[in-house]
């Protein structure tokens, strides 16, 4: 059976891709030794409190308490490589031609509702898709999207007086804290999915995020290839 | 078939448009014309060898990288890092200086807003403190003298009122009422070394201004050092009124700084000595590890 190796990610997404994991996790990390300093927000039900982020436990076991300085110190320098890592991603996906994979059209979550389904093993069939699914699409323009969110929140948290009317868009200082802590939330949950479907789509997928390429079965309507040498025919 | 040669499969090819991926006008990589890039057929074991050539290749770069990514952190030196770590928060004061406008105001809110703001820190608060006795030392003036000013000097100077929101390093926040001297005022009054008023030129204005201010409470306890521009910004003030009380002793009586430019840890509570300088101060917090500037 005749196989057909698929270019997938180009390196330039695999470098960044990869790079931002530990870049977002220090900011998260260095994020945590600040919201320690001040950890007021917790989920409600009907003014009932069920859980407090975070538990004295928690932050114990991580070993958090008392590094507000390092947190700053932390935060305010991997920021710069977090911004500059997602503006380059940013400009690559425009100028490459990569965002037709990545970005939804209006009729995407029709087809995002029944990938949903499908995961949930509700239906049988997959829409039809590019590399990506429409649920993908639409994550993965979200997580950019959530990304200029944090920046922006951040922005106005770190400079309060210089970008006040920044903000006040945010609905001041206090909500821009809020939002910036639960757009943290938003990457830990988006983190979690993503590494569920990465291990239910399995390891081909998986190497691909590393090589770049997936093997394929080569379709039998697919035009004979060109071979002038006649070789690996 | 010549089993060592390299398959070239970073020339993969793009297919004929209307073959690229299945379902038509229902496919989202059709409708926003995804290319698609697919490698010459293969057979498996040709196009095995060649996938694991790539695997192998990007396995030990991606590993190598990720090896030199965790322990290029963990073994640098502390004081490399530290280094590091310091040099970025200068570097971003840098930036924003270079962006820094004394124009940009903080927000100003009505009464209803104002709250009451908790005793967060007692550094250079000693006991056996006599508001009575206070004098505010001043030097690094223009005149060269040093000055020695009582409650009655200060609030000679053009009495300001503010309403705005103070922001401690650790995260929460208040809305409070301040009375006392815009710092710009005071300076206007008292001017500093090489300091020179001239309200036909902004620049000039400032040409030659001591660089820093520093101060500290009268037992040398607690101690900050502020920049020139945040210090002159319109919302610094010498503060001996706070939500229409004079100020207690505990949140800073007779003068402290008040301004919603920097946090509460800049805002000295109970300042006995202000000076001028170009040497940037040394500062309570920042030998702490804290960034030296906290603000705007």
């Amino acid at each position: 059976m005749p196989k057909q190796l698929e270019k997938k990610h180009p390196l330039a997404i695999r470098w960044m891709h990869w790079l931002n994991f530990p870049l977002l996790a220090m900011m998260i990390w260095s994020g945590l030794l600040i919201y320690w300093a001040n950890a007021v927000y917790s989920l409600k039900l009907f003014g009932n409190e069920f859980f407090h982020f975070f538990p004295v436990g928690f932050y114990d076991f991580l070993g958090i308490p008392f590094r507000l300085a390092e947190g700053m110190q932390l935060h305010f320098f991997f920021m710069w490589l977090f911004v500059g890592n997602g503006v380059v991603y940013v400009l690559y996906t425009i100028f490459s031609g990569e965002w037709r994979a990545l970005v939804p059209v209006p009729s995407s979550f029709k087809r995002a509702t029944r990938v949903a389904l499908h995961d949930a093993h509700v239906v049988k069939e997959l829409p039809p898709q590019g590399k990506y699914n429409d649920a993908q699409r639409i994550a993965y323009t979200l997580v950019i999207l959530m990304g200029v969110g944090s920046v922006v929140t951040g922005l106005g948290i770190y400079k309060p007086t210089q970008l006040a009317w920044l903000t006040s868009l945010l609905g001041g200082y206090e909500w821009a804290r809020w939002e910036h802590f639960w757009l943290m939330i938003g990457f830990v949950l988006f983190f979690v999915v993503h590494v569920l479907q990465v291990v239910v789509a399995g390891w081909a997928n998986f190497r691909s995020m590393i090589t770049g390429y997936d093997i394929v079965e080569a379709k039998a309507s697919e035009p004979p290839a060109p071979n002038p040498q006649g070789e690996l025919a | 078939m010549s089993d060592d040669r390299d398959i070239k499969t970073d020339e993969v090819r793009e297919l004929p448009r209307e073959e690229k991926w299945p379902g038509g006008r229902e496919n989202t990589a059709n409708i926003l014309d995804e290319p698609r890039e697919l490698s010459d057929p293969l057979d498996d074991k040709t196009a095995n060898r060649e996938m694991f050539r790539r695997s192998r290749r990007g396995f030990l770069v991606g590993g190598a990288a990720a090896l030199i990514g965790i322990f290029g952190w963990r073994w640098m030196p502390d004081e490399t890092k530290y280094k590091l770590l310091r040099g970025t928060l200068e570097f971003n004061e840098w930036v924003s200086q270079n962006l820094y406008s004394p124009k940009r105001l903080a927000p100003e809110y009505t009464q209803d807003h104002v709250g009451q703001i908790r005793v967060n820190g007692m550094e250079g608060m000693s006991e056996g403190f006599d508001p009575a006795d206070w004098k505010l030392a001043v030097t690094g003036l223009n005149s060269g003298q040093d000055l020695f000013l009582t409650m009655d000097d200060v609030r000679a100077l053009p009495r300001t009122e503010m309403t705005t929101e103070f922001k401690c390093i650790e995260g929460w926040s208040v809305v409070l009422h301040w009375a006392g001297v815009r710092f710009s005022d005071f300076i206007e009054r008292y001017p500093p070394t090489n300091y020179f008023s001239d309200p036909r030129d902004h620049f000039q204005h400032r040409h030659g201004l001591s660089k820093y201010v520093s101060m500290s409470t009268p037992d040398g306890g607690y101690f900050v050092g502020w920049d020139m521009e945040s210090i002159l910004h319109p919302q610094t003030l010498l503060a001996y009124e706070l939500n229409g009380q004079p100020l207690t002793l505990e949140h800073g009586a007779p003068l402290r700084i008040a301004s919603p430019l920097k946090y509460g840890i800049k805002q000295i509570k109970r300042i006995g000595r202000i000076e001028f300088t170009d040497d940037r101060p040394k500062d309570y917090w920042g030998e702490q590890g804290y960034d030296w500037y906290s603000g705007h």
